[in-house]
Formats: structure tokens, sequence, C-alpha cells
């Protein structure tokens, strides 16, 4: 990535302590246009806390995520939303009782107010835009289904085909193919290569195979600190990286 | 407009059983059983107001309130205040010590009219009083709960408290709410006698017209995108706010909606029964109407009003039969309800019922098409059609 490329988030001096526990620690980070990134990490790295800050379910104790022309921190969840930052969590959150039509449909970003939502109707505009989701996170033919039927596999697309159907210029995933099978990981690889055109996407995994498929550059995280920063070959062999990887 | 209409009447099923419902609370029951019965089918009917609000707000959006009797009394008291002063008119009230004011403040020695109670001798101020006071109230404590994300056991301590407040509230300040007995001794309406049978069977009427109204509106609520919405939050209420909703409107919303309902219900039993007392405003009542909607199915609509007559034809039937057991079987119906029937009578009509009318269909079908090949055969096979495209939509859902 080169480096006059534009910034879509910057984090400054980013810091959470729960306690006196700082899981995020002076914390600086940029995404830039266009940019797939992944966090890796041992567990207790501060990983999903920093997903946590950036789409505002933690507050920071100190410091800045400007995303664009907002300042996050002082954000409520729904108003970054809106803003255009979507968030997968590490279970799928999608709504079982729900059909996947309808979950895509809920996901669509109109209707938000209470009134709005009495009066949203089922344009054509909304069901060409759920069937070309659909078809991206290879569910077209399930439709119909109720969502708590789907595969382990299944639920994870679906999540993220809600997110798309926000938009959003920052997408954050947080372990988005745990429980898959290995054709199941290809498919979820090709899905980011084909979704990160006009956004940035910012991923949490562990599993290193599924990592270099995507990754444009790779971040490590210990402690709440950054520890190591490039691209995924660098960070390989990375002598610090091996360190708190192999054992302390 | 048109889709609007096309949203209320696009369910069959439901639409069959809003019909039947509507056959039988219009007909049925106004031409089978006399007045005094008819009068008490009315007063079961408004706790089915409470029970709509509360498919919408504990069905659907997943929100426990013990504390509905609140407002339902609010309703019920607002409109007892209205028919007290005009049944205080300083002529009928000459021998107090102080006429025109309602008799129970006379026994407490007060001289003059509360303020509160000087606006409610106008109508039109008691009926938006009726509408506007309860639901006031709902959202300023909906929004000091849901704002803060008090949810779930919490919530519903909290509802219970308020019950508990304000029913001590009434019976504290005897003087101006008539205390522990109520406020009783309701005659006119306008100068309308409503105590008359013509008057109640027009109060059961109308009572009826406003439940299917609330009926109507409940269902425009769930067939629309936010009654999805509450389905979502109720199962992953975190997904519904990082998909950028404001969780805490959706549910001050649905908590007022059910306030309002509660509270016509409320209005409605203080005409039908002629007094208003802090024992349906407490901990025990607004628990009873948790259980009407738990008998009656907490996700259907249509169940819950049948539900709100079974339960409280039991409470009758089992205190006039059984006056030292009846509580105990309230109990125990409730119980078995819950763990054998945890969808209630509606979910047993969706499992049980469309066999019975696919049955009946089939035999109908059968019965014709010997007899003759006319015109009802027709018409019985397109039912048991219809029936079998329903139970194929069931298997499907």
């Amino acid at each position: 990535m080169n480096n006059d490329a534009e910034s879509v988030l910057e984090i400054k001096n980013l810091t959470v302590s729960f306690d006196g526990f700082k899981a995020v620690d002076s914390l600086d980070l940029n995404i830039y246009k266009n940019e797939l990134r992944v966090i890796i990490g041992p567990n207790g790295a501060g990983k999903t806390t920093v997903l946590d800050l950036i789409c505002g379910k933690t507050k920071s104790t100190k410091g800045s995520i400007k995303f664009k022309n907002y300042e996050l921190t002082k954000m409520s969840e729904h108003r970054i939303v809106r803003a255009g930052i979507g968030r997968k969590f590490q279970n799928p959150a999608i709504y079982e009782n729900l059909s996947v039509y309808e979950n895509l449909e809920i996901s669509y970003p109109s209707g938000r107010t209470v009134y709005g939502s009495l009066t949203f109707e089922r344009t054509t505009e909304v069901d060409n835009r759920v069937r070309e989701i659909a078809g991206e996170i290879y569910l077209l033919d399930q439709l119909k289904q109720e969502a708590g039927m789907l595969s382990h596999g299944q639920k994870q697309w679906l999540e993220i085909g809600m997110l798309l159907m926000q938009d959003p210029e920052l997408l954050m995933l947080d372990e988005p193919c745990a429980g898959m099978s290995a054709r199941e990981r290809d498919q979820t690889a090709d899905l980011l290569n084909r979704i990160c055109k006009n956004r940035s996407i910012l991923v949490i995994e562990h599993d290193m195979e599924f990592v270099k498929k995507i990754a444009h550059r790779v971040t490590v995280l210990h402690l709440g600190k950054i520890i190591a920063d490039g691209e995924m070959d660098d960070i390989k062999n990375n002598e610090r990286v091996i360190e708190v990887y192999l054992g302390h | 407009m048109k889709a609007l209409y096309k949203r209320m009447f696009c369910d069959k099923g439901e639409m069959v059983s809003v019909m039947l419902l509507a056959a039988l609370i219009f007909l049925v029951l106004p031409l089978s059983v006399d007045i005094f019965r008819l009068n008490l089918i009315g007063k079961y009917l408004c706790f089915a107001f409470v029970a709509l609000g509360l498919v919408l707000l504990w069905g659907n959006a997943g929100i426990l309130s013990l504390g509905q009797g609140v407002f339902f009394g609010l309703g019920g008291y607002c409109m007892a205040m209205f028919l007290k002063l005009e049944a205080s008119d300083p002529i009928t009230t000459k021998i107090q010590s102080t006429p025109g004011i309602p008799d129970f403040m006379d026994w407490n020695q007060l001289t003059a009219l509360p303020f509160f109670w000087i606006p409610f001798k106008s109508l039109p101020f008691t009926l938006a009083a009726i509408l506007i006071i309860p639901t006031l109230l709902a959202f300023i404590i909906g929004s000091a709960m849901f704002k803060r994300r008090v949810g779930g056991v919490y919530f519903a301590i909290v509802t219970q408290a308020i019950c508990l407040i304000l029913s001590v509230l009434i019976v504290g300040q005897q003087g101006s709410t008539g205390g522990i007995n109520g406020i009783t001794d309701l005659k006119t309406l306008c100068g309308w006698d409503i105590r008359t049978n013509s008057a109640r069977y027009i109060l059961y009427f109308v009572n009826a017209i406003l439940l299917f109204g609330c009926l109507m509106v409940g269902r425009l609520i769930l067939s629309s995108k936010l009654g999805k919405l509450l389905l979502a939050m109720k199962d992953k209420e975190d997904r519904v706010r990082f998909s950028g909703y404001d969780v805490s409107n959706f549910k001050i919303f649905i908590y007022c909606v059910a306030a309002t309902m509660a509270a016509i219900g409320g209005a409605m039993f203080t005409l039908q029964v002629g007094f208003m007392s802090p024992s349906f405003v407490g901990i025990v009542p607004s628990i009873e109407m948790v259980i009407i909607a738990a008998v009656g199915g907490r996700m259907s609509l249509t169940g819950v009003i049948i539900g709100s007559l079974v339960v409280n034809f039991g409470k009758t039937y089992f205190s006039e039969h059984f006056p030292e057991l009846w509580l105990f079987l309230m109990g125990g119906l409730f119980i078995s309800v819950v763990m054998f029937f945890p969808n209630g009578l509606a979910g047993l009509y969706k499992s049980y019922g469309m066999k019975v009318w696919n049955f009946a269909g089939r035999a109908m079908g059968n019965m014709f098409a010997k007899k003759s090949s006319g015109a009802l055969s027709r018409i019985s096979q397109r039912i048991q059609q219809g029936n079998l495209v329903e139970e194929a939509k069931l298997h499907n859902e």
C-alpha cells in the first residue's frame, strides 16, 4: 500500500482500561481506502476490543477514532453505523426466526425510524438489492428458508450479506470463517476479495492460510499494542511475532 | 393505501380467525346469552385490550411488563372521575356538608374539589386524558428504562414496583381518589344512564368495535417492517442496534402502544362495570393480564382475545363452584398452559385446528359429491383446497 493513499479510518493514541487493565494501549492504526486489512494476534491481544471501540460498543478511556469527518468516540452505535461502518460479530448474529429474505430486508438502510419502519414498503428496488446480495453470499436458493435452519457457515455469510445491504464504507468482520469447511473458507475468501472493491475491510482471523488468501496487509496485536505491521511474508518472518506466537 | 390494505388482509389464515372471532363476538354471544352474562363478557373483553398490548410488547418485542394494570387503571380512573363528577351534582348531593363534590371527598372532610379533578368536568378533556395520560407515563417510564438499556427481568421488576406505587398512592390518598373502595356509584354519561339494559347492549358493542380497532392496529404494526424489527430485537438486540437502528425508540413506541390499548380497556371497564378501584391497578391484576396473554397465546392477537374470555370464564366458574380452590385452579391452568402449550390456545389451534378444518372440508366434499355434483360440492372442495394450501404454508414455515 502506498503511503499517499487516502485513509478512511484514523486511530490515534487509543486506550481503554478495564479496572486498570489496559486491553488496548495507546494504539495508532490507519486503514486506507480499498484496503483489506487483517488483524491477528494471540488470545487476549485486544483484537475484538478494537472492533468494539470502533463501532461504539465499548467506550474508550483516551484517544480518538476518526472516520472520514466523524469522531466516533463521541457517537452512539446506530449513528456510527449510519455513518458507514458495518460490523459482524464473532458468533453469527442473525435473526433465527425470520427468513433469509427478511433478514436481508431488515438490514436495508431505509425506514430506520419508528415512523419510517411503519410505512416501509417492499419496493422493487429493495427486492432487487436483496436478490443481488443473496447471490453474492451464495444464498439465492435459500431466500425463503428460516435463517435458524442454515448451516453455521451460511449463517456467517448471511450476516456478511446483512452488512453489505447497508453498503458500508468500512466493513469489520470478526472471525468470518470460524466453523467453516475448507470449501466454505475458499468461497468466503472469494467473497471478501470480491466485496473489497470501493470499500475498506478490517478482518480479525486466526486461520493463517485464510489470512494469506485475503490480506493486503497484516497487523499483529499483542497485549493491546501493535508489534508488527506489513505484508504477510514479512510478518511470517518477524522474530517478535514468532516469539509472541510460540510462547513465553 | 392499497398497499396498507393488502398488508393487512394478505394472510388468509389470520383473516379467517379474525372473521370467526368477529362472528363470535358480534353475533353468537349477543344472541345466545342474556344481558347479565353479556355484560360480564363485555367486562372480560376489557382485559383483552391489555392482552393485545401484551402480544405486541411481550410476545413480539420480548419485553415482559408485569405492570400493565397501571395503564388499565389510569384509563379507568380518568373515566371514573368524569362519571363521578357527573353523578355528584349539587342537587343529588345536597345532604353533604359540601354539596357538589363526590361523596367520598365529603366523608374525608374535603371542602373543595382537588385541582386535578377540575378538568375532568369536560368530556373531551376526559377522553383525551384517557389516551394521553397513560401513554405519557409509558413514554416517561420507557425512556428512563430503555434509553439506559434496562431490560428483561429488571424491567419486569420495575414495572411491578410502579404498580405497587400507584396502588399504594391511590389507597393512601383516600380523600381525592376514593381510597381502597375506589370510585363507585357511577350512573350516567352525559345524562345517558349506563346501568340500563339497552345501555349495556350499546356499551358491549362499542367495546367490541374498539377492541377490533385495536386488533387491526396491532395487525398493521406487526405486518410492517416495525413488526419484523420487534422480532429481530427479541432475538438479537445488538445486531439490530449495529444495523443502524436506535433500538430504544422502538421499545418505547411499542410500550406506549400497549399502554394506550390498556387504557382504552380500563375506560371501557369503568363504563360497563360502573366503578373503578385499586384492585385493578396492583400487582395481582397485572399478573393476571399476563396470564391471559400466556393462555391465549402471546404471539397471537386473536388468540389473546379468546384467552381473555377463557381465563375470565374460568375465574367466574371456579369462584362460583369452588370458592376455596379457585386461585389454585387458576394457577394450575397457567402452569399447565406454560408447560404443555407454550404458544397457548392459538398454538393449539395452529397445530390441531387446521387438521379439524381439513377433515371437515373433506367430509363435506365427500358428502356433497355423492348427493350432487352441484355448486355446494364445488364450494366445499374449494374450502378444502384452501385449507390444504394453508396447511402446506404452515409446514413450510
